[in-house]
């Protein structure tokens, strides 16, 4: 027998289904991490009657940015996971050395992670909505801008993940690294959601959201993938 | 082109860059402090009033180049980080090390002269038009850079690190920029904005662009400074840095 | 019987070529100018202190740091497996070999997996999630991957690390089973692996 008999030919398309699956698999083991950020969500939104004052015509102004921002922000204190856990437990170390290329293990766990963290919240957005009193008209619009915007959200924090993979306490710098990248994404997604409050068609704010979500997704991988391999050193 | 390929593998030694560039640095500084002190000058005093806002349209002499410069750096920094990430020459992570705190006091001294600017025009320190809003994101940008160069504790993975963000910041700055300007189209409800109107009478466009001058060549002076010193930290285990300090302290 | 064998093994091309590797961390060398062969049937002991460099060589040899000085090629694929062995706690060991099957290209059906788990001694315990597991559990859970033979080159950072003699033994045969079938190994291990007719391979002095 010679080395050429050990010589397997592994497939990307297997190793991005086995990836998401696997994530998956891991996600609903725990149960917390999967309801910690939606609550975070509803309770933060909770917040602002609260601090501004429960008057439907106050809250409706702003209840396109709020439901915004904490859509972003929920997003952002789940990215931690993201990578750290693979990066703790040395699954990591054989994700970069096995998938080539690195970019599609990189997709599939970003894939996964919006199944379960972009996904939900953008499913439980009207309820928020609801919470705020945002006109019934714009909810449609609301739901489809965090269709299009959570997976940037997403794709750009698994950039900021991967860079502070190995740093601990990297959780803080990760948020400070990427929000000002979310900047486009917050005022197009809640800008067509206002210009649909005020009667104005959204379509161009959604087309850019969608041409920014394909610029992310041949974009970010890489980016995230390089990062890895500079976290693993 | 052959002597574009020269400098270009020259530039792979930090060294010969350290040896090159102190004549230019200090030439630079000082060319480009007289082009500021001139620009500023004669825009400050010489130039005539403004119309609209009469004499507190001047401190965009110093406003303007400051806003230009800080971006113009960022973009230095992204290049700078795309050449460390494609080709691994040391000397660009040293440029984008150094290139970050420059670009973050340009940035801050646009904020504040914008602030300045703000008052007398506005009533209000702070005004959220499309340059101001810029700037701060801009300086979050910066901030993110240094910060995340900070926290990673060993100078290679810190310095790929911090190329990939400062890349990835310099494709994010046009969408930025774009969609700030949208923003700010879809808010606003009146439509002056803060910095001049493009057609600008000579008198006033000439201090200006002396200025803008003064302040590149002088920024560029200081970033060569900055790069040498980053150059001597990085290669302070090497035989030249300590023959170079120990002869230096004699 | 035994000279022709070693012969022809010596023959072959090497698994892993690597020259004048030098590396230094926080200032200090761990190891200059170091050049190494791995060929098919080869298994390598890499021993040294604490601090001496034997992780930070592996994960050279291995690519997954490129701060170093000079080459290392390799001939083909190879199976790490480190410190931290790669184990999700909370997945199943079937779980997680599924996975690494899936990533290393091996087409061991859901059977196989069983029985590589039963051949490291998990059998009954491949559902149950691996923190439920005792260290050397783990360990020989993380080590299963290497029955996927998915790889002639073996790279093993502390491979008997939490293991009792039987767990030892195991590895034991399980390096000598790859080294008959053509497979090489290169562990770096502060206790002996007990197998006979290794190279070693010492690293540097303490920190």
């Amino acid at each position: 027998m010679t080395a050429a008999t050990f010589a397997r030919a592994p497939s990307i398309g297997r190793a991005f289904t086995a990836q998401v699956q696997r994530d998956l698999t891991i996600a609903f083991r725990s149960r917390s991490e999967l309801i910690n950020p939606l609550m975070f969500y509803v309770m933060g939104i909770s917040m602002f009657p609260l601090g501004v004052g429960p008057t439907a015509e106050r809250l409706a102004e702003i209840a396109p940015g709020v439901l915004w921002v904490l859509a972003l922000l929920s997003t952002l204190l789940s990215l931690d996971s993201l990578f750290r856990r693979d990066f703790d437990d040395g699954t990591l170390e054989q994700l970069v050395l096995n998938v080539d290329p690195l970019f599609v293990g990189v997709l599939a766990k970003v894939f996964a992670h919006w199944l379960v963290i972009g996904l939900p919240l953008t499913l439980l957005s009207p309820l928020a909505a609801l919470m705020l009193f945002l006109p019934g008209a714009a909810v449609p619009t609301l739901v489809l801008t965090l269709l299009l915007g959570t997976p940037i959200l997403s794709l750009l924090g698994a950039v900021g993940a991967a860079l502070t993979v190995g740093l601990k306490r990297g959780g803080l710098l990760l948020t400070l690294i990427i929000l000002p990248l979310y900047v486009p994404v917050l005022i197009l997604g809640a800008g067509a959601v206002t210009a649909v409050i005020d009667g104005v068609d959204p379509a161009a704010q959604l087309a850019w959201m969608a041409a920014i979500l394909a610029l992310m997704l041949t974009l970010t991988p890489f980016a995230a993938a390089l990062a890895l391999r500079v976290g693993l050193e | 082109m052959g002597r574009l390929k020269t400098l270009w593998h020259r530039l792979g030694s930090p060294r010969w860059f350290y040896e090159i560039s102190g004549p230019w640095a200090a030439g630079s500084l000082i060319v480009g402090l007289i082009g500021i002190a001139v620009g500023l000058v004669w825009g400050l005093a010489i130039a005539p009033p403004d119309y609209l806002q009469g004499n507190s349209f001047r401190i965009m002499y110093l406003h303007v180049p400051a806003a230009i410069l800080s971006e113009s750096c960022y973009i230095l920094m992204g290049v700078a980080g795309a050449v460390l990430l494609i080709w691994r020459m040391k000397l660009a992570d040293m440029v984008v090390a150094a290139a970050a705190p420059i670009g973050v006091v340009f940035c801050i001294v646009a904020l504040l002269t914008g602030a300045i600017w703000g008052r007398p025009t506005w009533g209000t320190w702070w005004v959220w038009d499309a340059r101001t809003t810029s700037m701060l994101v801009l300086l979050f940008l910066y901030f993110g850079v240094m910060a995340l160069r900070q926290a990673v504790p060993r100078e290679e993975s810190a310095g790929r690190a911090a190329a990939i963000l400062a890349v990835v910041g310099m494709v994010d700055i046009p969408i930025i920029k774009y969609s700030v300007d949208w923003w700010l189209t879809l808010h606003q409800t009146s439509t002056f904005k803060l910095t001049s109107a493009p057609s600008m009478p000579a008198e006033m466009y000439l201090p200006l662009l002396v200025s803008v001058l003064g302040f590149y060549t002088f920024f560029f002076g200081v970033l060569l400074f900055g790069v040498g010193n980053e150059v001597l930290m990085r290669e302070r285990r090497t035989q030249w840095v300590t023959d170079l300090v120990r002869s230096r302290q004699s | 019987m035994r000279a022709a064998s070693w012969t022809a093994t010596a023959l072959q091309a090497p698994l892993l070529t690597a020259r004048a590797l030098g590396c230094e961390r926080d200032g200090r060398v761990l190891f200059n100018d170091l050049d190494l062969d791995i060929r098919p049937g080869d298994v390598i002991e890499l021993t040294g202190p604490n601090g001496s460099g034997k992780t930070t060589l592996l994960r050279c040899l291995a690519g997954l740091t490129g701060d170093f000085d000079g080459e290392v090629s390799h001939a083909g694929r190879f199976s790490y497996v480190g410190h931290r062995g790669g184990l999700n706690l909370q997945l199943t060991p079937l779980q997680n070999l599924r996975w690494s099957a899936a990533i290393e290209g091996s087409n061991a059906s859901n059977e196989s997996l069983s029985s590589l788990l039963d051949g490291v001694g998990l059998a009954g315990y491949e559902y149950l999630p691996c923190q439920q597991l005792s260290a050397g559990q783990q360990r020989r859970a993380a080590l299963a991957r290497l029955g996927l033979d998915t790889a002639a080159l073996w790279l093993l950072d502390e491979p008997l690390t939490a293991l009792d003699d039987a767990g030892c033994a195991l590895v034991r045969d399980l390096l000598a089973r790859h080294r008959a079938a053509g497979g090489a190994a290169l562990c770096a291990t502060h206790q002996s692996l007990g197998l006979e007719r290794t190279r070693q391979h010492a690293l540097g002095r303490a920190a």
